[in-house]
């Protein structure tokens, strides 16, 4: 178990580091830079030059790429061109908003998937189970910038339930009591609104789980024994079916990155999303590589997550 | 001896196929004593798994029909709730393939447990482990203590059945189903087994239905031997009956298809056709028919019936009289 | 210069191990086996999963890369596969355990008969029709079937396409993987009797891969007993069955379920007797690690694996 565990993340090392390459490499194929379109055209172009050559931007490729990674090591990011600040601390007050938002995000898909996912399972074939499946099928189908800009337009605005941008109202003081609830409030229709539509895999994997798991031979066993259908369902089906569902929650993590760069820009939410959002439109290349890269080993370690928790509920994999 | 321990009279278990139901246990009758083992021999889709999921009432699809008397109870038509007092106390079941048939991912000792709990929710936890490492002990589990918190893929196959025995046999049940207990596992190994259930029987005094469609194990195991065709029981004898003079065509034909270690065998005996898919099983007059041509349809009874023709040697329809393997058999390996 | 020579065969998997997964040791599937088959015989190898039977089986066709030995057929060794000839592949056919799985079932029948052919001979569509049809008649099929697909016919007639497949090429040699342990007794004997047939027929030569030992006393000329890789015995059915001088040989003879119920109390009586020998003189046939020891002959057909003496 720990050998597999200290190979798993040994794996990660090449996989970070071909990440960053990959990341830096695409970087400057981009086209233009900070200076390109910010700057008053009346400044001499060799002007710009000198400061490339200062900033520099016209070292060879492997000298920016050492300097680059020196710098991630020591946790200098780069500096932000329209903020006018390190990316390490702009960066570092998004990632916890996008933290807060991911996690709530994952409370509502398991809060929804999980009584769908078993009472489909479990009453398969019935009209219980095809309206859930139909629910899972018109979520597969909406697009989620359009679903949350409904949720956001009839929640937000006409009824009003919910605060429409930001993460916080401004003006409250971190630490009270009210600053954390305006924090709730401002996390809860993003949240809900990415759930709703993430949450259809998870509960069509559940379904699928269950089914595949009521037909085992071993259910059979269990009703010899003179165990109850519940007794069946709780000690036997569900415990079978929810352990690869706990291992999928790394893969989840990997899905809601994509989500949180729509549901940030809709919402107006000021995390990491959001951020790379405005970056690209700004050119603010050193925040772009810095976002996709924590990304990246978000990512990664999401996979890495998924691989550890299957090897710990799975005594197959466990015991070798 | 004879003391009757279960009951079957005409049994009637029909999936639905489509619109229609279709008997897979078609109008059987049967009886198992205290302390004896009946064999069920056929082959696939003969019924006789039907017929133990149904005595388990394991069957969650199905429409059962007719009656099964297990201790002057009628258990086919029992509420969910008093059949589990029943299963896994006073019946227990053994599986084809114990790899499937434990939960991968628990303990050996906690599914042992659940049976034990299952029936005496006061005992103690502690008198549960003692109670589950003599099961252990008892099937021939050597290191019990160490087996109980194994998982079921570190058990070898023979290891296994023995943890589904133990299981099976927790509370001493009076009915013991026994599906095929050996098909899954090597000869040594199955002659273990079949050793430990036969230790067992002379142990609990216990009635045991040992499915199978293995002839050798019927032969070294059981007291008396039923064999299905079609859903039906078409000979129903005592071992050695059967063995010495088995009657109806399709037992005889069996009998002479088995390869046997202990004698050269030219050719071996080939039934022709095939057995019908369920929705397809010829439900008027002689089952049997279709797959011995060579016997005139005379020779067939309209309504066959169960004939008993020595006492306790009963024989379906009378065909078997004019029965004879052919002469010539051309066509040995069957055109189909 | 036999059929088809085996010599001191093995197949040895890697294990995986340590952090980095390297190869810390290996699993010696087959551990050093010799054979050698005659043309038009039958030559069963036994022994109980794990022993190693069918990755020998696999290893000779070249399904299991070969660690080392040497495997010459009909003179030419075929040891390493992607050096040998073409027609070693055409002329070597094999036949698996289950008719379910081993047909691809989105296929029509004359297409996954017809394969072979397509891999090494150059049919037109008419010819292939015709061709299909006579095996499909050969093997007891109506040749009418061929546009059918697997599932619509019994696990039987599943097997005998298996076998059709495999007599296309018109082969010499059939490796045949416990070819009837997944059918019922009234159809594996349908399928033994043809197998019989058509070797008499074609000149087959099979090696027979099975654990019931009553099948493969009923089909093989000589046999082949493993255990964990190893040889323990080997010889005529009537060595074996009459005279098995190993004691696990003793013991998988004596665990064959008798047919006889009159001889049941003896039956049981002869296997504690062997149950009690074979714990007492464990140590005398097995070494150390507890394989068996290399082959001695005995007499002109029969082989046993017993310590070199003194």
């Amino acid at each position: 178990m720990w050998k597999f565990t200290i190979r798993r993340i040994l794996i990660m090392i090449p996989q970070i580091i071909l990440l960053s390459v990959l990341i830096f490499a695409l970087a400057k194929m981009m086209p233009g830079d900070a200076l390109s379109g910010m700057v008053d055209p009346n400044v001499d172009p060799e002007r710009l030059e000198e400061i490339r050559d200062k900033l520099g931007w016209n070292d060879p490729w492997h000298v920016q790429y050492a300097d680059w990674v020196g710098g991630l090591v020591q946790g200098d990011l780069g500096q932000s061109f329209r903020f006018k600040m390190p990316v390490t601390e702009l960066v570092g007050e998004r990632i916890v908003n996008t933290f807060w938002l991911s996690i709530a995000t994952l409370f509502f898909t398991y809060l929804i998937a999980i009584p769908l996912g078993i009472t489909s399972g479990r009453y398969n074939d019935t009209w219980l189970d095809q309206s859930i499946t139909s629910y899972t099928y018109i979520g597969f189908a909406t697009p989620l910038f359009i679903f949350a800009l409904v949720m956001l337009w009839v929640f937000g605005f006409m009824l009003g339930w919910f605060p429409t941008s930001g993460s916080v109202s401004p003006g409250l003081q971190p630490g009270t009591f009210e600053y954390v609830m305006s924090k709730i409030t401002h996390l809860i229709l993003p949240a809900i609104s990415m759930a709703l539509i993430t949450t259809v895999s998870t509960v069509q994997y559940l379904r699928s789980e269950i089914i595949d798991t009521k037909q085992k031979d071993f259910i059979l066993t269990a009703r010899a024994k003179g165990a109850s259908e519940t007794r069946v369902y709780n000690r036997h089906i569900l415990r079978n079916s929810l352990l690869p569902i706990a291992a999928f929650l790394g893969f989840e993590i990997t899905g809601l990155i994509g989500g949180t760069v729509f549901i940030e820009t809709i919402f107006g939410y000021p995390g990491m999303g959001l951020l790379f959002f405005e970056s690209i439109q700004l050119r603010d290349y050193s925040v772009v590589t810095a976002v996709v890269l924590l990304f990246g080993i978000a990512s990664i370690l999401g996979a890495l997550l998924s691989d550890i928790i299957l090897s710990l509920v799975d005594p197959r994999i466990r015991i070798k | 001896m004879s003391e009757k321990l279960l009951e079957i009279k005409n049994l009637k278990t029909s999936f639905r196929i489509k619109d229609d139901y279709f008997a897979a246990v078609d109008d059987l009758s049967l009886s198992v004593n205290k302390n004896e083992v009946l064999a069920v021999v056929g082959e696939s889709g003969c019924g006789k798994s039907a017929l133990a999921f149904s005595v388990m009432g394991l069957h969650t699809r199905a429409k059962i029909d007719g009656n099964i008397m297990f201790k002057d109870r009628d258990i086919a038509h029992m509420s969910p709730s008093e059949l589990n007092k029943l299963r896994g106390k006073e019946m227990g079941m053994i599986f084809q393939d114990p790899l499937t048939s434990l939960n991968p991912l628990m303990e050996v000792g906690e599914q042992i447990g659940e049976t034990l709990f299952l029936h005496n929710k006061a005992l103690s936890k502690e008198k549960r482990k003692e109670k589950i490492i003599d099961l252990l002990n008892k099937v021939g589990i050597p290191r019990p203590e160490t087996v109980f918190n194994q998982f079921p893929h570190e058990l070898s196959g023979g290891m296994r059945q023995r943890v589904m025995i133990a299981m099976a046999i927790a509370n001493e049940p009076e009915l013991l189903i026994a599906d095929e207990p050996t098909t899954a596992l090597d000869v040594t190994i199955q002659s273990q087994i079949l050793e430990l259930i036969n230790e067992l029987k002379d142990d609990m005094d216990a009635g045991i239905i040992l499915i199978t469609h293995d002839l050798g194990v019927v032969a070294e195991m059981a007291d008396r031997v039923a064999v299905m065709y079609a859903g039906q029981i078409v000979e129903i004898a005592d071992v050695h009956t059967l063995f010495e003079n088995p009657k109806h065509p399709y037992t005889r034909s069996l009998l002479n298809s088995v390869p046997n270690a202990n004698e050269a065998q030219d050719k071996l005996h080939v039934i022709q056709g095939i057995v019908p898919a369920l929705q397809n099983l010829p439900r008027e007059g002689c089952r049997f028919k279709a797959r011995i041509p060579w016997i005139e349809d005379s020779a067939h009874e309209e309504h066959p019936e169960l004939h008993e023709i020595s006492p306790g040697h009963f024989v379906r329809c009378t065909c078997y009289k004019d029965f004879d393997f052919p002469e010539s058999e051309e066509e040995k390996h069957g055109v189909s | 210069m036999a059929f088809l020579d085996v010599e001191n065969l093995k197949v040895h998997f890697p294990i995986k191990g340590g952090i980095f997964g390297r190869t810390v040791d290996h699993v010696r599937a087959v551990d050093g086996v010799s054979l050698s088959l005659e043309k038009g015989t039958t030559y069963g190898l036994v022994g109980e999963s794990g022993s190693g039977k069918t990755t020998t089986g696999r290893a000779i066709i070249g399904l299991n890369n070969i660690t080392s030995g040497k495997v010459t057929f009909e003179g030419k060794d075929i040891t390493n596969l992607r050096r040998a000839r073409a027609d070693f592949r055409k002329d070597v056919q094999m036949i698996f355990q289950d008719p379910y799985s081993s047909l691809n079932p989105k296929k029509r029948v004359i297409d996954i008969v017809a394969e072979p052919l397509r891999n090494y001979e150059n049919l037109s569509k008419k010819e292939e029709r015709k061709r299909v049809q006579e095996l499909m008649e050969l093997v007891g099929l109506s040749p009418e079937s061929i546009l059918k697909y697997p599932h619509e016919f019994s696990g039987g007639q599943r097997q005998r396409i298996g076998i059709a497949r495999a007599i296309a090429l018109k082969p010499k040699l059939i490796i045949a993987d416990e070819p009837v342990s997944a059918l019922d007794v009234s159809v594996q004997a349908q399928v033994l009797n043809f197998m019989q047939d058509i070797q008499k027929e074609l000149d087959l030569t099979y090696l027979f891969i099975g654990h019931d030992l009553g099948v493969i006393k009923h089909m093989c000329d000589k046999i082949g007993i493993m255990y964990k890789g190893r040889y323990v015995e080997e010889g005529t059915a009537s060595d074996i069955f009459d005279d098995p001088q190993h004691i696990y040989t003793k013991r998988l003879v004596a665990a064959i379920p008798d047919i006889d119920p009159k001889k049941r109390d003896e039956q049981r009586q002869f296997r504690q007797e062997v149950k009690a020998e074979y714990e007492q003189s464990y140590n005398d046939y097995f070494d150390d690690e507890g394989l068996a020891y290399p082959l001695q002959s005995i007499s002109d057909t029969h082989k046993v694996a017993l310590p070199e003496k003194g």
